[in-house]
């Protein structure tokens, strides 16, 4: 029920959601024509596509329930990095591919969850938006998994690159499945699940894919936090430094 | 077009041709396809490959002057529709390459003589994409010249290719169109915006004019390639039909074509116009063009950077089958 909810805490946590499609579509579109192989180029951009038109419908949605007559396009190009809701997992940088591949399967395992779960939203807008998203999401997993698996167990070069991409990513994950008041609001209203109720079924395909790519799960690690509450990494405000360039060099133009 | 200056063999007269040769030309002079496992004259089969190879190799790289603006684009569905379109690109070269081979190379064979500077790609991706304008004009006027000499090429007599070609000319109309949508909007914003507008058609008319490729009096290669059917028009022809189309386009966006040798000709209705500068054509092509060696090297790096990322997953391959062989074995 939307009306029933605060509406400042549904817009804050349509910008989480829409901020982690943005920023990781961003960071997945920076491999265009770069890519280790034509089908890789392909499938990235194709992801990346994805990510954005997610983004065109959760940050539209929250522009919406804001009110204040903002635009999705508003919401990206015009706030600074400290009004940004993204996990600080979809900004870090690329590295090499198998850490963008790592990134991209710790992310869809959590994104994949979350979807499934909103599809039973009480908000039809919301229901909406993960029926459609979840289809794409799906694909974006099988694809993440499948690589992370070829990769572990491939070349022992391959190994150690998707067990170091593994291990320096992971102490972002954490942050997924914290929740504050916010959070707590749009699961009272039942707009959403539980962050921390998703981790059962994310462990359990972290763990699986792990061992079947023969790689050696980090365990319990110290987790970083503050990208849900606009404290970011150094590495946002180069993305929106160049994001958001043209929007902010001629304020008014339309493109 | 992408294929520029493409090596074909020497004319052969009727006298010298071999009875087979006779029976390839009257195929092709009957309009018949020619298919993959069918006899072929080498020369038809080596110049395809450079062709189509080079046309290929125009797509991947030019993902790069595109790509270039992704991360820029200035709304969220600019930047969906670029990527989209960045997509297709890479996609079209997937196609093309699985046409040349068919013609017995492979695409890492390609890709080893594009990396080692055997092998081109088209002239005007070497040159860089500065303001968001920039690819407004990749879309209205590099697609849009590509688009005049594809859309021949779809009745080109190879049929793998001509397959690709009626593929590929689907999208890229689409692209253009975009390219120009991109034009209208900045031609009729703000002063800057014009600006920026001005100056992509500025520095984009003569590298897009290049892309026939030279002269007819000076294209040594077209004779037998028309006569094969590997290329349809002159490129003096693609030219006219070029300008004749793009001039009414920039008059309507209130721009100005950078030539003041143009003018419309009554008596052949057409618009005159001036050549570019050839010689800058041939430094381009010879690799002095403002994004030759960027160009390249960002190829050559993706390629060697994702060595390990190939051969992690042929690795994989080889165990996965080994492993699949001796459950066999034990089942047994």
């Amino acid at each position: 029920m939307g009306s029933a909810v605060n509406q400042a805490a549904f817009f804050e946590w349509l910008c989480r959601i829409g901020d982690n499609c943005l920023i990781l579509g961003h960071r997945v579109s920076e491999w265009c024509g770069h890519s280790p192989v034509l089908e890789e180029d392909i499938a990235l951009a194709n992801q990346a596509l994805d990510l954005i038109g997610q983004t065109q419908f959760w940050l539209g949605l929250a522009a919406e329930v804001e009110g204040k007559g903002r635009t999705a396009d508003q919401l990206a190009y015009l706030r600074d990095a400290a009004a940004f809701r993204n996990v600080l997992l979809v900004e870090r940088p690329n590295g090499d591919f198998g850490n963008t591949l790592m990134r991209q399967f710790l992310f869809d395992a959590w994104h994949i969850e979350l979807l499934r779960a909103l599809e039973k939203s009480s908000d039809a807008r919301v229901a909406e938006i993960a029926a459609k998203a979840v289809k794409e999401v799906a694909y974006h997993l099988e694809r993440s998994a499948d690589l992370v698996i070829r990769l572990g167990d491939g070349t022992e070069e391959s190994r150690a690159r998707m067990q170091k991409a593994l291990d320096t990513l992971y102490p972002y994950t954490g942050e997924l499945f914290m929740a504050d008041a916010s959070d707590e609001a749009v699961v009272a209203a039942g707009i959403a699940p539980a962050p921390a109720s998703l981790k059962a079924a994310w462990d359990a395909t972290v763990s699986q894919v792990l061992a079947e790519s023969t790689l050696t799960h980090p365990g319990e690690t110290y987790q970083h936090k503050g990208g849900r509450k606009g404290v970011h990494s150094e590495h946002l405000g180069y993305i929106l430094a160049e994001m958001q360039f043209l929007q902010r060099a001629y304020p008014g133009a339309t493109w | 077009m992408y294929a520029q200056m493409v090596k074909s063999e020497g004319m052969k007269s009727r006298e010298d041709m071999t009875p087979e040769e006779i029976a390839f030309q009257e195929r092709i002079d009957r309009g018949e396809k020619i298919e993959p496992k069918e006899w072929m004259p080498e020369g038809y089969r080596k110049t395809l490959i450079r062709q189509i190879g080079q046309h290929a190799h125009s797509e991947i790289v030019g993902q790069l002057p595109e790509g270039n603006w992704i991360t820029r684009a200035p709304t969220l569905e600019r930047k969906a529709i670029l990527l989209a379109k960045v997509q297709d690109e890479a996609g079209h070269g997937l196609y093309l390459y699985s046409a040349a081979e068919t013609l017995g190379v492979s695409r890492d064979e390609l890709l080893d003589a594009l990396h080692a500077g055997k092998m081109k790609y088209s002239s005007i991706f070497n040159y860089p994409t500065l303001n968001w304008a920039d690819i407004g004009a990749v879309g209205w006027l590099v697609d849009g010249a590509a688009i005049m000499n594809q859309v021949p090429l779809q009745r080109t007599s190879y049929g793998p290719y001509s397959r690709a070609m009626i593929r590929i000319c689907k999208e890229e109309s689409f692209h253009q169109r975009q390219g120009y949508d991109i034009m209208m909007k900045m031609a009729a914003g703000t002063p800057e915006q014009k600006e920026m507008a001005q100056d992509a058609l500025n520095r984009f008319w003569y590298p897009a004019l290049m892309m026939f490729g030279p002269s007819d009096k000076d294209s040594v290669h077209s004779a037998q390639s028309m006569a094969w059917k590997i290329k349809i028009n002159t490129n003096d022809e693609l030219r006219q039909k070029f300008v004749d189309q793009t001039v009414p386009q920039a008059h309507y966006l209130g721009l100005t074509v950078p030539d003041e040798g143009l003018k419309w000709n009554e008596e052949k209705g057409g618009w005159d116009f001036s050549e570019p500068d050839w010689s800058e054509f041939f430094a381009v092509i010879a690799g002095n063009g403002p994004c030759n060696t960027e160009r390249l090297e960002a190829r050559v790096t993706a390629w060697e950077d994702g060595a390990w990322f190939r051969d992690g997953l042929m690795a994989h391959a080889k165990k996965a089958d080994a492993r699949r062989a001796a459950a066999r074995m034990a089942a047994e």
